[in-house]
């Protein structure tokens, strides 16, 4: 019988550890996927983060670098200075890119450095148990925000995608989401463009994916997906926000 | 190979181009700034390239990958710059990745001074990250053993994969002497077959790494990082000794501390007055072997720093209570006078405790 789907060769054999429901199987392997249509498996080099993807390294068909939280984009910095031919990407959660590396990935897109981002939102801390993330939306309750997020006391959510695009060296920001098949699709797409970016070197590209928690949200799976087409679409608009073209 | 009048700061860069060093990030600091600004200029004439991060962090995470990406690399700082550095610098030694750091010790804690100092010791032998790891920590004492050092470094570094730490002071680093460069020794030094450079389909993944989520497994990575430094402290220990053999007292100090050590030496010698000198070129594995030559008739050691006597410790380990450690620092960026330490060795004859 002739094979219709098959799995990537992006992705290595082992099982994943994300809980049920939880999106991040899905992005790994459009990550994966898209590396292989790419042709670029074999010179490709991720950098792990730390959170929930922590054991990124683990499942990606590539060689790997892991990273101390936050400092990914600084990382993949000194491997794409040495290897300027090889594709090097970063897989970051919220509180990894968005609150402690923060600085690191402002600066990456400033300096135009020529890798690719995959910024995993989902409005939370996973690994650490369901704290706030700077991502966290007014109102939810985090352990760490038991009474929901207080804009006069932390501040409003940051949007990580509208701010980056602010930036020159960023030539590549859309923001995605994986709730619907459709979605699912884009998200891809925009994955592709982001990877297409970096090997045509015309610098900093960046993919947000709305991704679930349905664990640290107290949600079922499928409940999980429309609290994030209800609550983080509105707040987070999906589409893109910078492309080469736009800035050349 | 004729010999160049060079500062300090800019002969760490020549002597790190000509280790082979072609990657340099880093984030400016006083009094260091010179050796970024030397490599800023020198290296895109070889190819290489100069990046000066938006902070000491990514400085150290840049060296990170660049190391884990099979690259010669270095990053120099000053002491509060070297504190930030300490989360990347447990990593570096945990992934066991080979690098050369460079601090050009100034006065704290804190924002301090930009004086010279050597109060980064305990930082730099005890380590300042998280986690039991070492640095192979050397220091030099003048610009030529700067130089000798920084080229050696490289191949210690690649040698036993594990980062080396070169600490100078704010003297060593701004001021000039005449140096040479000579050729190294060659070690033999092994296959960078670990290193993430895309697998070009000839190999499983490389994946570089300091997490182990099963204690098991920890425990194992551990035993084996000390056995690495079993060996280190077996193979690498570096010191310098004079007249130990036959001292009334034998000063202990390193780096600049040492070279004025020096000079009041040879002018208690023409008061007829012996004294030793053993000086530790490697802090860390620390010469105690080297506190065994010492005689019977010594009446004491002098520890001398630029600190409050962070190395009281390790030569009080070494001496193991066969003679009395003193100790005269000068703090805060102040750099002790030769007549200083001609006083207390002469308090230490006439009996002081």
């Amino acid at each position: 019988m002739a094979v219709v789907f098959d799995k990537t060769k992006g992705l290595t054999d082992t099982q994943f550890h994300y809980c049920p429901g939880c999106t991040h199987g899905i992005v790994h392997r459009l990550v994966g996927e898209v590396l292989e249509e790419l042709g670029v498996l074999e010179k490709a080099v991720g950098v792990a983060p730390v959170g929930c993807s922590v054991l990124a390294y683990k499942y990606f068909n590539v060689d790997m670098h892991e990273a101390a939280h936050g400092r990914a984009p600084a990382v993949a910095t000194g491997i794409k200075r040495v290897l300027p031919e090889n594709v090097v990407f970063t897989y970051q959660g919220d509180g990894d890119l968005a609150s402690i590396g923060a600085a690191e990935i402002v600066h990456a897109a400033h300096r135009g450095e020529k890798i690719t981002t995959i910024f995993i939102n989902n409005a939370i801390y996973g690994m650490t148990g369901g704290q706030m993330a700077p991502t966290t939306l007014v109102g939810q309750k985090a352990t760490t925000a038991p009474y929901g997020r207080d804009e006069a006391h932390c501040g409003k959510p940051l949007r990580i995608a509208e701010m980056l695009a602010t930036i020159d060296g960023a030539k590549f920001v859309e923001r995605v989401a994986v709730n619907t098949p459709g979605n699912v699709r884009k998200a891809k797409k925009a994955i592709k463009k982001a990877f297409e970016i970096q090997l045509e070197g015309k610098g900093f590209a960046i993919v947000e994916v709305l991704s679930t928690c349905p664990t640290n949200w107290g949600l079922t799976p499928v409940e999980a997906l429309k609290w994030l087409e209800d609550n983080m679409i509105p707040y987070y608009p999906l589409g893109n926000f910078r492309t080469p073209e736009e800035v050349e | 190979m004729a010999k160049v009048l060079m500062k300090g700061n800019e002969a760490i860069g020549a002597a790190a181009i000509q280790a082979g060093c072609k990657y340099f990030f880093g984030y400016p600091i006083t009094p260091q700034s010179e050796c970024p600004e030397y490599m800023a200029r020198e290296l895109p004439k070889i190819g290489g390239i100069f990046l000066q991060a938006e902070s000491e962090i990514a400085a150290i995470n840049m060296v990170y990958g660049a190391s884990g990406a099979g690259a010669r690399v270095m990053t120099s700082s000053s002491s509060p710059g070297i504190s930030l550095k300490q989360e990347g610098i447990s990593y570096i030694a945990g992934a066991e990745l080979p690098c050369v750091i460079v601090n050009v010790m100034r006065g704290g804690p804190g924002l301090g001074s930009i004086q010279p100092s050597q109060t980064d010791y305990f930082q730099s032998t005890r380590g300042g990250g998280n986690g039991d790891y070492r640095l192979v920590v050397l220091a030099p004492s003048n610009v030529q053993e700067l130089v000798d050092l920084i080229i050696e470094g490289f191949d210690i570094a690649d040698q036993y994969r594990n980062p080396v730490m070169v600490v100078g002071d704010g003297m060593i680093g701004q001021m000039m002497e005449p140096v040479e460069f000579k050729e190294p020794k060659k070690r033999a030094l092994p296959q960078k077959d670990w290193a993430t450079t895309g697998t070009e389909g000839k190999r499983k993944p490389n994946i570089i790494n300091s997490l182990y989520l099963q204690p098991e497994d920890l425990e194992e990575h551990n035993i084996h990082l000390q056995k690495k430094y079993d060996e280190i402290k077996h193979n690498e220990v570096k010191v310098e000794t004079y007249n130990i053999e036959d001292a009334e007292v034998v000063i202990a100090a390193y780096g600049t501390t040492a070279r004025i050590a020096k000079t009041a030496i040879d002018k208690l010698e023409e008061e007829g007055i012996k004294v030793g000198l053993i000086r530790p070129i490697t802090l860390w594995p620390y010469p105690y072997d080297a506190f065994e030559k010492i005689n019977d008739k010594c009446k004491g050691i002098l520890v001398t720093e630029m600190n409050t006597g962070q190395m009281v410790d390790d030569v009080k380990i070494a001496v193991k209570g066969k003679y009395p450690v003193h100790f005269h620092g000068r703090y805060g960026g102040m750099v002790p006078t030769p007549n200083e330490m001609i006083d207390k060795v002469k308090a230490i004859i006439g009996g002081e405790k």
